[in-house]
């Protein structure tokens, strides 16, 4: 085996946590159940690695074997990586073939490997007719950097893909362009969506969110229902604002729902505004380039956070429709200008 | 009737009744439920709102002493008491009505200074008590004064009425005070 390959599948192997080691080398499918059992899984990570690199020498592992192990491991930890999320199009009255999933890998190879000799690509397919692209690029004079390659996740029967967030910028319009035109699409657009939370992508984007859960508890009334407040009250404890709260409680469900909220970390907001005052006169009311400000919203859990508002009382009800439309738009970057 | 009395209504037999008022409901339901855990020979009873003016309620037992919880992290549950305050009625800052500023522990969260609540308190001669009511062990005790000074205020201790504790507290603050 090539010195590089073999240090590829090394690193790879290090990557996977102890406890998660047999069921990824499991989902991976390449070393038999009987060739598994020969290796001790109690000894040190590293003399494992070693007894595991060596078991692929023997059965001849290619780069495109370790490229999907790469894969399987991602797949396992999705959260470690930003996705962007892409959406193309077709022009309108256009006829739509079948889809064919090979065709889509021979032709997204092709282009790919066409415009830049040196690149290594590798498809894994997955529910829900999707398949996993891995790509590490190269360049004329270089080969492929096995260490920083993108994720695509492509969901076939929708105009949708998920990108991984990588610092090599320059090759993402080729991307786009390669996906566009093997899945038959004429247009590819960045959509203003961005999380480490690849299902609570797919859920925003494919609306998939807003199924209400656990409906057997339905009919019990609505204030027993309150979020996060303890429903066993003494009877000396009277709320009086008690209306307030229903009202409170009705918008906030009717804003987000009964369901979970899909995870995002942050929103941002890009403003590009005139200063406005009701104060007459003042230097910042005079100036006519607009003031520019970014505000950026972060949480371990942005929308559930933020329906959490108003019921603690730490803000009105309703919401600015600011914050509330990210999961209904699939956005959470804004740029807001003056009308 | 949109304005708070002390004295429009008769009292409840041995009953001391506190009205907290403040934008954040779990700070207060918590603060509540560790009132009503401490042993106490009146009846304890303690109403939540999160601004005044109270919905209209015949009810509604007369209140001993109100508590207008201010969260220094947030100015909204500041300007909330500010504008409540409207709707009390003057004879109560005679010692039944307290200022309680929580969330001082974290000083990078404040968006309120410490001094405007401190000014506040001294506008309305009312006492002023800091607590982070977020912590447990704070709360309790916290809870334990509220409970004796809403006795003294419901007149349940003998020799001791609210005009007598508001003199006490007032003689034991900074005299820097008065400079503010």
């Amino acid at each position: 085996m090539d010195e590089t390959v073999a240090e590829f599948f090394k690193r790879t192997i290090l990557k996977i946590p102890m406890a998660e080691m047999m069921t990824i080398l499991k989902a991976w499918d390449f070393l038999s159940e009987n060739q598994l059992q020969t290796v001790n899984f109690r000894q040190r990570k590293e003399s494992l690695v070693q007894d595991l690199v060596l078991l692929c020498e023997k059965k001849r592992a290619s780069l495109n074997d370790a490229a999907i192990l790469d894969i399987v491991y991602t797949q396992f930890h999705r959260h470690q990586k930003v996705w962007d999320v892409f959406r193309m199009s077709r022009e309108p009255g256009e006829d739509i073939d079948l889809f064919d999933m090979e065709q889509f890998k021979r032709s997204f190879k092709k282009i790919l490997q066409r415009a830049l000799k040196n690149v290594t690509i590798s498809f894994r397919d997955a529910e829900e007719n999707a398949v996993w692209i891995r790509i590490a690029w190269g360049s004329q004079y270089r080969k492929p950097n096995q260490y920083r390659p993108v994720y695509v996740v492509y969901y076939s029967q929708t105009p949708y893909a998920f990108t991984s967030s990588s610092q090599l910028r320059s090759n993402i319009p080729l991307l786009g362009q390669a996906l566009t035109i093997a899945s038959k699409h004429h247009q590819i657009m960045k959509m203003d969506l961005r999380s480490r939370y690849l299902d609570s992508l797919k859920a925003i984007v494919f609306k998939q969110y807003n199924q209400t859960f656990e409906t057997h508890n339905s009919t019990t009334p609505l204030h027993e229902r309150s979020l996060g407040l303890d429903i066993n009250m003494d009877s000396r404890i009277i709320h009086e604002n008690r209306i307030e709260k229903e009202r409170v409680q009705r918008v906030t469900q009717e804003t987000f729902g009964y369901y979970p909220q899909p995870r995002l970390e942050f929103a941002q907001y890009k403003l590009e505004t005139k200063f406005k005052s009701d104060l007459n006169g003042g230097i910042l009311a005079e100036r006519e380039e607009p003031l520019r400000c970014l505000i950026k919203f972060s949480s371990p859990h942005l929308l559930e956070a933020l329906k959490a508002l108003a019921p603690a009382g730490i803000a009105d009800a309703p919401l600015s429709p600011l914050l509330t439309c990210i999961p209904n738009k699939g956005m959470n970057y804004f740029k807001i200008r003056d009308k | 009737m949109s304005v708070l009395r002390p004295l429009d209504k008769l009292p409840g037999l041995n009953t001391a009744t506190i009205l907290l008022v403040g934008t954040e409901d779990a700070l207060l339901q918590q603060l509540a439920d560790a009132m009503l855990k401490e042993d106490c020979a009146s009846e304890l009873k303690v109403h939540l709102a999160k601004s005044l003016p109270l919905p209209s309620s015949v009810t509604r037992p007369r209140i001993d002493l109100i508590m207008f919880v201010v969260n220094l992290h947030s100015k909204y549950s500041l300007r909330n008491v500010e504008e409540s305050l409207h709707h009390v009625d003057a004879t109560f800052f005679l010692g039944k009505v307290g200022f309680l500023a929580t969330g001082a522990g974290r000083e990078s969260h404040c968006s309120v200074h410490r001094n405007t609540v401190v000014k506040l308190a001294h506008t309305y001669r009312s006492p002023l008590l800091f607590c982070d009511l977020e912590v447990e062990g704070f709360r309790a005790t916290m809870a334990q004064r509220l409970v004796r000074m809403l006795q003294i205020c419901a007149g349940h201790v003998p020799g001791l009425s609210a005009l007598n504790l508001l003199s006490l507290l007032r003689s034991s603050e900074n005299p820097s005070l008065e400079d503010l």
